[in-house]
């Protein structure tokens, strides 16, 4: 069943212009949110009793990392878009987003580092949300590793849509297992902060925060998706028109 | 009654005998990748070789006392035999892709999948079924007890299944690429991760005398899900390169 | 008997950015053999993998007897055979055991059906030889072997005289005759001409 829409969305020429007037949307609102969650997570919410300010860091480590997460998984919807129904556009979106859930990936792990120095006095622990992190990171890594290992563009597109398949079932495989791991040998609890028990003005500025990340990531990947175009359809004639015009 | 002589069509494909179902397909195919490989004897004891080497690494790396390895025996033997079969990888598709087999077992009409699974049945006869009876005696070499040893087997020929099937994806996926036998480990480490982590604590709970069917479930319900998955990815990943 | 027609339409297909095949088309029926010409690199190879299904044309339709091959793609390969420029011998195999398991996956050959097919290309004395030991010109005989065994409606050949003699030319081109004389049909990539009647041949060339 294809609908019109389908259809359009699947045009490189549509989609380099809807992603040339929308990215500006999605730049300004993430920069504002984002500005105003961390004002309030650094300003307007109390210091957590057990871990004094060092908690603060949470606004930005859990939007990277559930970030990290949630991008692989769209690059994985993507990728299998292009594979099934043979859409270039969708191939290249999935190419736009690994480096950059790679990129929050590293964020999750550098800011998780960072809070377990003062937490646990020591700059890593294998706690399986880290552990987990940095597994995403490798699959993320493995999957730009074929890309670029792989001259044809096409064949590039295709192979690495298989394994970004292959590695969205796995995810959750290989997060039970970790989880299964760290919980047999009791190492130190994690970091979460229990959920329920965070008073309002603590979830207020992480729910902005989460909000505010997502449309960053938004404005960055319609960045990306439209040097992806141009660098695949460089030879069409529609290039030289949007570009010249 | 019907006196007009029949047309035969000589491309009937014959007396249904001639026909050869899925099975038959892939049977005659394990029997080729057999048949191939103890005419090149020599290349089936290099993985082999390779574990007996890294095992060695960690008594000469850590301490002699067994009493210390037999710490580490469970995550030392499974690096040990998780390296061995990535190595061994490279024998599983290489040469196929290079000669134009694979493409003759795409376009032969039969299910390209059910021949993958039987180059990687094959491939594991060769390679994790050796590395899972070799198992023991790196494991008592690591300290482990005698009685620990029909688990070890066991947890490591299921483990090794499952390596097979994972390792038959990205084996699939870098073919035709130079040199990638780094990639291939960058892609199939992290997905065997869970492998290791519950072949390991079968080993562990082989080695302190403990209850070993709960672990070894896992890793045969791991094998279960790899065998009716990875041969379809690994078929579509094989198709790409053809194409 | 069933209607056996090959149809490619309007075939457009890119490698990178590369057009090779633009706006293929031809029929062809029962009986008739097309002669693929062109210099290299004009998308010989490139057009044989798109009518075997191995490359997915970005335009346009390949037909056979009537119905789109993408409908049911394992049934139709089933019923071709592909010849690519290198023969998919095994070194460390024999002539007959390469046959043997080449063919075996398709349909059941007996030891004797096998014998003959060596016998018909002039090799039947190499084949307990390890493919290893024989020369280029051996090893594309033996291919061809597979070739007469193979009694499929569509044959799709890319160069099969490479590293033949006069004699072994003259071979590829009965064998063709044969698969025609049967109401079969065939498309070879060739250089040279095959030595067919010319009422039975169509010919193709692709620009580069």
């Amino acid at each position: 069943m294809r609908f019109t829409w389908f259809h359009r969305l699947g045009s490189p020429p549509y989609i380099y212009g809807l992603a040339r007037r929308l990215t500006p949307w999605f730049a300004w609102s993430a920069a504002l949110l984002i500005a105003g969650g961390v004002w309030g997570g650094l300003v307007l919410a109390p210091p957590d009793y057990q871990q004094g300010d060092g908690f603060r860091i949470i606004y930005v480590h859990a939007p990277s990392a559930w970030l990290s997460l949630m991008v692989y998984t769209s690059m994985a919807v993507a990728a299998a878009v292009g594979l099934i129904w043979r859409i270039k556009v969708a191939h290249a979106l999935a190419a736009s987003c690994a480096p950059i859930g790679a990129s929050f990936t590293v964020a999750a792990l550098v800011t998780g580092s960072l809070w377990g120095q003062p937490m646990w006095g020591t700059y890593w622990q294998w706690d399986p949300r880290l552990t987990s992190e940095l597994v995403l990171l490798f699959l993320y890594l493995g999957y730009m590793g074929l890309r670029a290992g792989i001259e044809d563009t096409q064949r590039a597109d295709r192979a690495s849509a298989v394994l970004a398949v292959v590695g969205v079932v796995n995810v959750p495989i290989i997060h039970y297992s970790v989880t299964w791991w760290n919980s047999l040998h009791q190492a130190p609890s994690v970091m979460r902060l229990a959920k329920p028990t965070m008073a309002a003005s603590m979830l207020v500025p992480l729910l902005v925060m989460f909000l505010g990340f997502t449309l960053l990531f938004l404005a960055l990947v319609l960045v990306r998706l439209r040097a992806e175009i141009l660098a695949r359809e460089r030879s069409s004639s529609w290039i030289r028109e949007a570009l010249g015009a | 009654m019907n006196s007009a002589p029949a047309v035969i069509d000589p491309f009937a494909v014959g007396a249904p005998e001639a026909e050869v179902g899925a099975l038959a397909a892939a049977a005659l195919a394990l029997a080729r990748d057999l048949k191939l490989a103890f005419r090149r004897p020599a290349q089936l004891l290099q993985p082999l070789a390779f574990f007996a080497l890294v095992t060695m690494l960690f008594p000469l790396s850590i301490s002699p006392e067994l009493s210390q390895l037999r710490l580490v025996a469970p995550g030392a033997l499974w690096a040990a035999a998780l390296l061995a079969s990535l190595l061994a990888l490279e024998f599983l598709f290489r040469d196929d892709a290079q000669d134009g087999t694979l493409e003759q077992y795409a376009l032969s009409g039969q299910s390209l999948t059910a021949l993958l699974f039987a180059k990687t049945a094959a491939h594991w006869l060769l390679t994790g079924l050796p590395l899972a009876l070799m198992a023991p005696i790196a494991a008592l070499a690591l300290g482990a007890p005698t009685s620990a040893l029909p688990g070890i087997i066991a947890a490591v020929g299921l483990g090794s299944v499952t390596l097979s099937l994972i390792g038959a994806i990205g084996a699939a996926l870098t073919l035709g690429i130079r040199r990638s036998g780094v990639l291939l480990s960058l892609l199939t480490l992290p997905l065997s991760l869970p492998v290791l982590i519950f072949g390991a604590r079968a080993t562990q709970v082989a080695i302190s005398g403990g209850a070993i069917i709960a672990p070894l479930e896992l890793l045969a319900a791991m094998a279960v899900f790899g065998v009716t998955l990875a041969p379809l990815a690994a078929a579509a990943a094989v198709r790409i390169s053809l194409e | 008997m069933p209607v056996r027609s090959l149809e490619a339409e309007n075939l457009h297909l890119w490698r990178g950015e590369r057009h090779v095949l633009r706006g293929v088309a031809f029929a062809l029926g029962a009986g008739e053999c097309l002669a693929v010409t062109g210099a290299n690199g004009a998308g010989k190879t490139t057009l044989l993998r798109t009518l075997a299904g191995l490359m997915y044309p970005e335009g346009g339709h390949v037909r056979w007897a009537g119905a789109d091959v993408r409908a049911d793609l394992r049934a139709y390969q089933g019923s071709l055979a592909y010849l690519g420029h290198e023969p998919p011998l095994k070194a460390d195999l024999t002539a007959r055991e390469n046959l043997h398991y080449w063919i075996g996956v398709r349909r059941r050959v007996s030891p004797a059906a096998l014998g003959a097919a060596l016998a018909r290309v002039g090799v039947e004395a190499l084949a307990e030889r390890l493919v290893r030991t024989l020369s280029a010109g051996q090893r594309r005989r033996v291919a061809l072997a597979a070739l007469a065994l193979c009694v499929v409606p569509l044959w799709l050949l890319d160069e099969p005289a490479t590293n033949l003699d006069a004699d072994g030319q003259r071979l590829v081109g009965g064998l063709i005759a044969e698969q025609l004389a049967r109401g079969g049909l065939a498309v070879a990539a060739i250089h040279h001409s095959l030595a067919l009647p010319a009422g039975q041949v169509r010919q193709l060339e692709l620009a580069a």
